[in-house]
C-alpha cells in the first residue's frame, strides 16, 4: 500500500493501483487514473459505467461483475470492452475509486 | 412449538443440512421438508471422469430421496417462488410450504444459451460441456471418435462450480490422448478470462507450469463473447479468435430460476446475498443459504458446502432458539486436482489464506500443491466418504470446518 498524490490529493492505493478508501475519490482523481491506464479522455459513456459501478458498490458493498454491468448499466458488454479495453469491470472500478471486483475466486 | 424447516435443494448442501438438523431435532420438535425438481443426486466430482470413460453415470448418480434420513419429507417439484414477506414457498405442483427457517441450497444452473452461438449449430456435435451428465456422456462419444485436431477447453466467465475442473479436464485430456497414442496429433489449448491459470497467485503459477509441462497452450484474459460452431471459432468480446475442432466449454452459471421470481431473495445473477461468516441471508433473518447458491467470496465447490454445513446447522439452531449466531465459517475450501496418469494435486485455502505448498491436514498428511499418487487415491476414496459420511451429516475425523494451518508453508518454495 502506498500513498501517492493524484490530482492534487494524497490518496492511499493498493499494489494494483486501486484506491483503498472510496471516500477519497473525486471525479478528477478518476480522470487521472483513466489517463495512467491508457484512456486519454472519459466520455459520457465511460462516466455512465463508472458512476453505475460506484453507486452500486456504495449501495451494496460489492462491485458489479461484467455480466451485471452488461445487464444493468445500459452499456452492452461489447461496448464495455471498447470503452475499457481488456477488463472493463476491473478498470471501471479502478477509475471509480472502489476496490477490485472480487468476481473471480 | 414445532419448528418448521424447509430446505430448497437436495444436492450436497441441502441433503447434508437436512440430515444434520433431523439428527439434532426430534420429530416432535421440528418438521423438515426438502424440495428438489428431480430425484437424481449426482456426485459432481465424478463428472470430469465421465468423458474419458473413467466412470459411468450409474456409478455417480443415486436417488436423492434415499440419501435423506427417515422423518424428512421430500417434495419432488420445481419451486415457483418464495414469498419472503409471508414466509412461504410456493411449488409448481401447487403445494405451499410455510416455514420458520428456510435454507436455500439450490446451487446453480448452467446457462449456455447466454453466450451467443454456443447452443447454435455444432452444440453437442463439436461443442460440449461436461458439467452435466447428458453433456459429459455426449462428449465421451465425441472423444471416442476423435482422431486429431484442435481441442479447446474454455471457461466463459466466473463464477463457476469447481474452478479447478476445467484444468483437470485439460490434464486428463493430455493423458487420454497420450494413452491412445494420439497426443502428437492433438493441439490442446486452455482459454480463460482470468489473468493466469487459476485465481490465486501461488497456485496459479504452479498450475501454469503443469500446463506447460504437458504441452497445453494457455490463453489468458480471453473473455468469450461468441462462439461460431460452423467455422469452429471462439471469439472474445475484444474480437480475438481461437480456432477449434472440438470445444469443451464451461458455460455461464447463474442461480436457480425461481430465485429471480422471488422478490428480494437474490442478486441480478440469481445468487443469494449471504453473510460470509454466519451464512444467514441478507434478504431476511430466517433465511439461510449454503453452497453454490450463495454469493460469498469463496469457491463454488462441494467441500465448501461440506464445511459450511457444520456452521449452518449450528446457526439454524441458534436462530430458532433466539441466540446470537456463530461467525465460525472461514471460507475453507479443499480441492483435489486430477493431473492425469494416476496423480493429483491438493489445495486447501480460506478467505485469508491462499493455497500454498505443505501438507494437509497437518505436517504429516497429503502433499499440498504437488502432484502425487496419494492425492489421486484420496480423490477416489472421497467418493465413498461422500455418500456414507458427508451426506448423512457425520463429521470426517481429522477434517474440520475450520482450515488447518499447521502443515502449510506460508512462504512458498521457488517453483
Amino acid at each position: 500500500m502506498t500513498t501517492t498524490e493524484i490530482a492534487g490529493v494524497a490518496v492511499e492505493r493498493d499494489a494494483e493501483g486501486f484506491l483503498v478508501d472510496p471516500a477519497q475519490w473525486t471525479p478528477e482523481i478518476g480522470e487521472e487514473i483513466a489517463r495512467e491506464s491508457g484512456i486519454p479522455e472519459l466520455t459520457p459513456r465511460h462516466w455512465q459505467v463508472v458512476r453505475f459501478m460506484r453507486e452500486r458498490y456504495l449501495a451494496t458493498g460489492t462491485a458489479p461483475s461484467i455480466r451485471s454491468l452488461g445487464k444493468e448499466s445500459g452499456v452492452p458488454i461489447k461496448e464495455l470492452y471498447q470503452l475499457f479495453p481488456k477488463g472493463p469491470a476491473k478498470l471501471a472500478a479502478k477509475i471509480g475509486g472502489i476496490p477490485k471486483p472480487r468476481g473471480c475466486i | 412449538m414445532t419448528h418448521r424447516i424447509v430446505v430448497l435443494g437436495g444436492g450436497t448442501g441441502g441433503t447434508m443440512v437436512a440430515n444434520r438438523l433431523r439428527r439434532r431435532y426430534g420429530e416432535d420438535e421440528a418438521t423438515i421438508a426438502v424440495v428438489d425438481r428431480d430425484d437424481r443426486h449426482v456426485y459432481q466430482p465424478g463428472l470430469v471422469f465421465l468423458p474419458f470413460g473413467l466412470t459411468d453415470s450409474d456409478e455417480i448418480v443415486r436417488p436423492r430421496q434415499r440419501q435423506l434420513r427417515g422423518g424428512i419429507d421430500f417434495h419432488q417439484s420445481e419451486v415457483e417462488h418464495v414469498d419472503i414477506e409471508e414466509d412461504e414457498v410456493v411449488l409448481e405442483d401447487g403445494t405451499t410450504l410455510q416455514y420458520d427457517v428456510l435454507v436455500v441450497a439450490t446451487g446453480v444452473v448452467l446457462q449456455p444459451e447466454e453466450t451467443e452461438g454456443l447452443t447454435g449449430p455444432g452444440w453437442n456435435e463439436r461443442m460440449f460441456t461436461f458439467y452435466d451428465i447428458a453433456g459429459a456422456e455426449q462428449l465421451a462419444r465425441a472423444l471416442d471418435s476423435f482422431d486429431g485436431g484442435r481441442v479447446v477447453v474454455n471457461l466463459v466467465d466466473m463464477p463457476i462450480k469447481c474452478p479447478v475442473a476445467p484444468l483437470e479436464f485439460a490434464f486428463l485430456a493430455d493423458a487420454y490422448f497420450s494413452e491412445r497414442h494420439l497426443r502428437d496429433k492433438v493441439e490442446l489449448t486452455y482459454v480463460t478470462p482470468l489473468d493466469g491459470a487459476f485465481t490465486k497467485p501461488v497456485a496459479s503459477e504452479r498450475l501454469a507450469g503443469l500446463l506447460s509441462d504437458k504441452r497445453i497452450e494457455l490463453v489468458t484474459e480471453f473473455a468469450a463473447g461468441e462462439v461460431d460452431g460452423e467455422r469452429g471459432r471462439l471469439v472474445s468480446w475484444d474480437e480475438r479468435e481461437v480456432p477449434f475442432d472440438l470445444l469443451v466449454t464451461v458455460p455461464l452459471h447463474g442461480g436457480a430460476a425461481y430465485v429471480g421470481r422471488s422478490e428480494g431473495l437474490g442478486d441480478d445473477l440469481g445468487f443469494v446475498p449471504t453473510n460470509q461468516r454466519t451464512l444467514q441471508s441478507l434478504a431476511k433473518a430466517n433465511i439461510f443459504a449454503i453452497g453454490d447458491a450463495t454469493n460469498i467470496p469463496t469457491s463454488k465447490a462441494g467441500s465448501v458446502a461440506h464445511f459450511e454445513g457444520e456452521v449452518l446447522e449450528d446457526n439454524v439452531a441458534r436462530f430458532l432458539e433466539d441466540r446470537e449466531l456463530s461467525t465460525a465459517y472461514d471460507g475453507h475450501a479443499n480441492c483435489f486436482i486430477e493431473t492425469g496418469f494416476g496423480k493429483a494435486l491438493l489445495i486447501d485455502f480460506n478467505y485469508e489464506q491462499e493455497p500454498v505448498p505443505g501438507h494437509f491436514p497437518t505436517a504429516i498428511g497429503l502433499p499440498l500443491l504437488k502432484e502425487s499418487r496419494l492425492n489421486h487415491l484420496g480423490k477416489l476414496m472421497f467418493q465413498w466418504l461422500y455418500w456414507h459420511v458427508l451426506l448423512p451429516g457425520r463429521d470426517i475425523p481429522g477434517i474440520s470446518a475450520e482450515m488447518p494451518e499447521s502443515g502449510k508453508r506460508s512462504q512458498p518454495e521457488p517453483v
